[in-house]
């Protein structure tokens, strides 16, 4: 039940996520990003940010760091079938996930080309993966979304596969906020151990301090999830 | 830059011998922006004419900017009217880059707001990017983690061009830098007035949160201690502004062409603040300042003069971006991210490896000394001798001469008196149109582009009346703070302009269950040189001053931007007030607006037809005159204390503090706030207070509140209200998706929300 954050020169969101996997009950491991040691966690999350300053584009630099190497090792190829490290990549840890090629697609400037804080509604639309077996099919929730380049674009085929495979994670509910292609807010890999999303759960882990819809928790059961993945695993 | 000089380059170079020897050389004094007095006193100060070095220093150290030498003798006011009693919780005063206050349990908040009017005005994203830069690195030099920021801005007429041209680009500096760095932006103001064309007002406050034994202060003691720059390298950017670049003489041989505004890189100042923490964590620092405005001539200057007052610096070592920048250049250059820092020699391998882990190039510049003097070797020869405190802290200081604007009085004369009202079957059709008025509408348009939610600490944020967030993440301590003004009722009056800021701002923070604590200002004028404006100043000053002692909460720090005009027109005097208050539990806070139905509805707070400066007066018939709204600093202490005891007690659900807009635009946003509307009956009020609907709409008298009373706490509130002599009445209860205004109109919620929401889009997304 240990959960690595990894912190990059940059990141903004890590104490959150160590915060969020404690208030769900695991045991938060800071992680660093010139280390190759991953410290024998169970779960790694990449934590939203500007890694590296996002220089070049967003995630292409962390994707070289040397915790990366290890964790790219651990969460295996994508398309494998049996179970890496799993992995949830926030925001900008979404965007490392591209940038790895853990995760197909990319993420590309808002349409509107301004950044973007809102409480953002979504649909669950895969409860099988590590981080959202703890959601029902379909439910509704609103977690924070802060982004400037938040908008998911991929070529028609592999947005028909991941559709088609079921690897649509969470999609946008009446406002798509930066242009996402299919209203996609976040996928996963084939196994589902593995997941990118755009939006901030960890924000809203915690009564008072997230959206006002469900007393803004509704973001806990991805933390939450993968304890009782890793538990049952 | 290890390689020693050229035999040519020796020859060129302006050394302390060769200002001795050569006392009849020219110098650029008036080019730098010194007047010939100065000059002489640098020289009578020097006993030779100083080198160029030194007069570059002397020249961005003595500048308005940096002295305050204008404005000095009347920002003396807030020292000298602050008692013993108000500094009960003050641990470091003005004075040092930022006040720090005691909120309790150990903990300690620093915080402080800053302008960067003339940069954004230029370059809108960096110079606004830049601004938000600099009041972090002095958070940071406290000793403080950074956790929120907020910005008051002000803009020209809405639909004016150059209000589109500099809108987009500050709010996105303010993002693109803020958000970059990962502090929540939870507040701040936003206003519209044609005076701010051509000199929008860009105001940055920063707070940050730190343990009493953590505090870290400005100086260098302890001869032998070490002088370290570290952050980003030294560039050519942010070079003394115009008048230096009108000087070739100091860029022969090198790039001529400087840019005034400095680029910032939010990315650096991160890493910078995190390894600013570790730094302090470790315990390696004596003492730290950051670099900002006058850039290393500030900061050593001010470093030396704090302290044992000498010190050695070999300015050869600095790391420049650009290898062809000469000695002044480096001296004067604003470029941002960077930090100077005190260590002693056996801390500074830990230092060095703290620096190392975060990737922050570190370098020793020299030394502290007990000599009495700052001097600074290039290449080994002796470039500056003075005496430090000649150059940071015994600048000129003026009293400039200030008379009251003949056109004053004809202004006061033209009261609103004789504005045509609104019919009562127009009643309803004006709260629409105010609610979309460019000063009322909603802010979303901007505030959605700042994050509000990183660090996990907001528990309030715009368009709430005061941004709160978490100090303790066990115990719930927490800070509230706001930031207001009303630049419309400075011009009428700025002595009771500056104390309406003041009451406006403490209303704000104890409304939303804050007890104020302290405040912190950004004194935003015209030209000192103009007696009018001079008066301004002097007058907002001394009211600010009383008003605080009145109050009792000390300024504990701020800013003073002077020449806000456009060719002899100054904007109005806008004295941005910021004040900081404690909560012992933040989720006790008051949101402004209710969740649900059912709660009762209170007025607190007497009305006047008051209307001189009022956003009816201004936006509905662009009439500015009369006195502003009287200033009751009694009454808003009164209703502070009832509120946060309120919330505390747990009697309220929501309260709005009364300002622009009046009750209409209360009722109007806390409706909205969470879409649950409201219907009320103005009669009681209008009765007792004997005005009519019209004025308890929409006129902006202070001390005033609309609160939301659980049912069931009703008596226990009114009793409160009483006890305190804050006077209370009752207006309704929340419910329904209307505003119901019993016997006037009926308004959707909807309506109203097209009215709110349109107005800044339209107007930005063209």
């Amino acid at each position: 039940m240990r959960i690595g954050v990894v912190t990059f020169p940059g990141s903004l969101d890590d104490r959150d996520a160590l915060r969020a996997v404690k208030i769900a009950g695991g045991t938060p491991v800071p992680l660093w990003h010139g280390d190759e040691d991953i410290k024998g966690v169970d779960a790694v999350v990449l934590p939203g940010g500007f890694s590296y300053g996002d220089y070049l584009r967003c995630g292409a630099i962390a994707r070289f760091a040397p915790v990366m190497n290890e964790i790219i090792r651990l969460a295996g190829p994508p398309t494998q079938v049996s179970s890496g490290l799993p992995v949830l990549g926030i925001c900008n840890g979404f965007q490392v996930l591209t940038e790895s090629h853990l995760l197909p697609g990319a993420l590309v400037r808002n349409e509107k080309q301004q950044f973007i804080c809102r409480d953002q509604k979504l649909r669950i639309e895969r409860t099988g993966t590590t981080w959202t077996n703890g959601y029902e099919q379909g439910q509704e929730i609103v977690v924070p979304l802060k982004n400037g380049e938040g908008g998911f674009v991929a070529d028609d085929a592999t947005l028909d596969m991941l559709e088609g495979e079921g690897r649509v994670v969470a999609r946008y509910l009446e406002v798509n906020p930066n242009g996402s292609y299919r209203d996609i807010a976040g996928v996963s890999n084939a196994s589902g151990t593995v997941v990118g999303l755009m939006p901030h759960p960890e924000h809203a882990t915690e009564a008072g301090y997230g959206p006002e819809v469900n007393n803004g928790t509704d973001g806990l059961a991805f933390f939450t999830s993968a304890l009782q993945g890793v538990l049952s695993a | 830059m290890t390689n020693s000089l050229t035999e040519e380059q020796r020859k060129a170079l302006d050394t302390v011998d060769k200002a001795a020897a050569t006392p009849d050389v020219e110098q650029p004094w008036a080019a730098l922006g010194m007047k010939e007095d100065e000059y002489e006193a640098v020289r009578k100060i020097l006993e030779r004419r100083p080198t160029g070095s030194e007069l570059a220093m002397y020249s961005v150290m003595w500048s308005e900017h940096c002295s305050y030498k204008s404005s000095k003798v009347h920002l003396r006011q807030f020292g000298e009217k602050t008692t013993d009693e108000m500094k009960e919780h003050l641990l470091v005063g003005i004075g040092e880059n930022a006040g720090v206050v005691d909120i309790g349990q150990g903990w300690a908040v620093t915080f402080k707001v800053e302008s960067h009017n003339h940069p954004s005005y230029v370059e809108p994203y960096q110079g606004a990017a830049t601004g938000v830069g600099g009041i972090v690195r002095d958070i940071i030099s406290m000793g403080a983690r950074p956790v929120a920021v907020m910005d008051p801005l002000r803009f020209g007429a809405i639909d004016h061009p150059d209000t589109l041209r500099v809108l987009p680009g500050i709010v996105g500096g303010i993002g693109g830098y803020g958000n970059c760095l990962g502090l929540p932006n939870i507040g701040g103001e936003v206003s519209f007035d044609p005076c701010y064309q051509g000199n929008p007002l860009v105001n940055a406050l920063a707070v940050g949160t730190l343990r009493h034994e953590d505090i870290h202060l400005a100086n260098a003691r302890g001869n032998g201690n070490l002088v370290v720059l570290f952050g980003a390298r030294t560039g050519g950017d942010g070079i003394g502004g115009a008048s230096i670049l009108a000087s070739d003489t100091f860029t022969e041989g090198g790039p001529t062409k400087r840019p005034a505004v400095q680029v910032g890189d939010p990315f650096a100042e991160k890493v910078l603040i995190e390894c600013c923490l570790d730094l302090f964590k470790a315990d390696v620092v004596q003492g730290i300042q950051d670099l900002g405005a006058a850039g290393l001539s500030c900061a050593f200057s001010e470093l030396a003069s704090n302290g044992d007052g000498g010190m050695l610096v070999h300015l050869d070592r600095a790391p420049l971006r650009d290898s062809t920048l000469a000695p002044e250049e480096i001296l004067m250059s604003e470029s941002q991210e960077r930090m100077m820092a005190v260590v002693t020699p056996e801390d500074l391998p830990g230092f060095l490896e703290i620096t190392t882990r975060w990737d922050v190039e570190a370098t020793v510049m020299g030394e502290v000394t007990d000599t009495g003097r700052l001097v600074v070797l290039w290449h080994g020869e002796t470039i500056v001798d003075v005496p430090p405190r000649s150059v940071a802290h015994d600048g000129p200081v003026y009293d400039r001469p200030y008379a009251r604007p003949d056109w004053l009085d004809a202004r006061q004369a033209d009261t609103p008196d004789k504005l045509p009202r609104p019919s009562e079957d127009e009643l309803g059709a004006l709260v629409v149109r105010m609610a979309g008025t460019p000063n009322l509408a909603s802010r979303s348009w901007i505030t959605d582009q700042y994050d509000r939610y990183v660090q996990g600490n907001t528990t309030q944020a715009m368009p709430d009346d005061a941004g709160v967030i978490r100090v303790d993440e066990e115990s719930g301590l927490g800070v509230a703070i706001a930031t207001d003004c009303n630049q419309r009722f400075a011009a009428l009056d700025p002595y009771t302009g500056a104390q309406l800021a003041l009451a406006e701002a403490y209303r704000n923070v104890g409304v939303a269950g804050g007890k104020p604590l302290a405040v912190t200002d950004c004194l935003n004028f015209g030209s000192p040189e103009d007696p009018a404006v001079m008066w301004q100043f002097a007058e907002a000053v001394r009211g600010l001053a009383d008003g605080c002692q009145t109050l009792g909460i000390p300024v504990t720090g701020g800013n003073v931007s002077l020449y806000n005009q456009t060719g002899s027109t100054a904007i109005h005097p806008t004295p941005v007030v910021g004040v900081l208050g404690v909560l012992e539990d933040v989720a006790r806070r008051t949101p402004s607006g209710w969740k649900s139905a059912g709660a009762q509805l209170f007025l607190l707070g007497t009305t006047r037809a008051e209307f001189a400066g009022s956003e009816w007066a201004w936006s509905q018939h662009q009439h500015l005159g009369g006195l502003p709204p009287q200033v009751d600093l009694e009454a808003e202490r009164a209703l502070a204390a009832v509120m946060v005891a309120a919330a505390n007690d747990g009697l309220v659900v929501a309260a709005h503090d009364l300002s622009d807009g009046g009750l209409a635009q209360v009722l109007v946003e806390s409706s909205l706030r969470y879409g649950v509307g409201a219907t009320v009956s103005l009669e009681a009020a209008c009765e007792r207070d004997g005005v009519d609907a019209f004025t308890l709409l929409f006129a902006e008298s202070t001390a005033r509140a609309v609160v939301a009373v659980k049912p069931e706490a009703m008596q226990l509130f009114t009793q409160a209200c009483l006890a305190n002599e804050v006077p209370v009445v009752a207006l309704g209860s929340t419910g329904g998706e209307s505003l119901t205004v019993t016997g006037h109109f009926s308004l959707e919620l909807d309506e109203l929300r097209t009215a709110h929401e349109s107005t800044l889009p339209q107007a930005l997304n063209a």
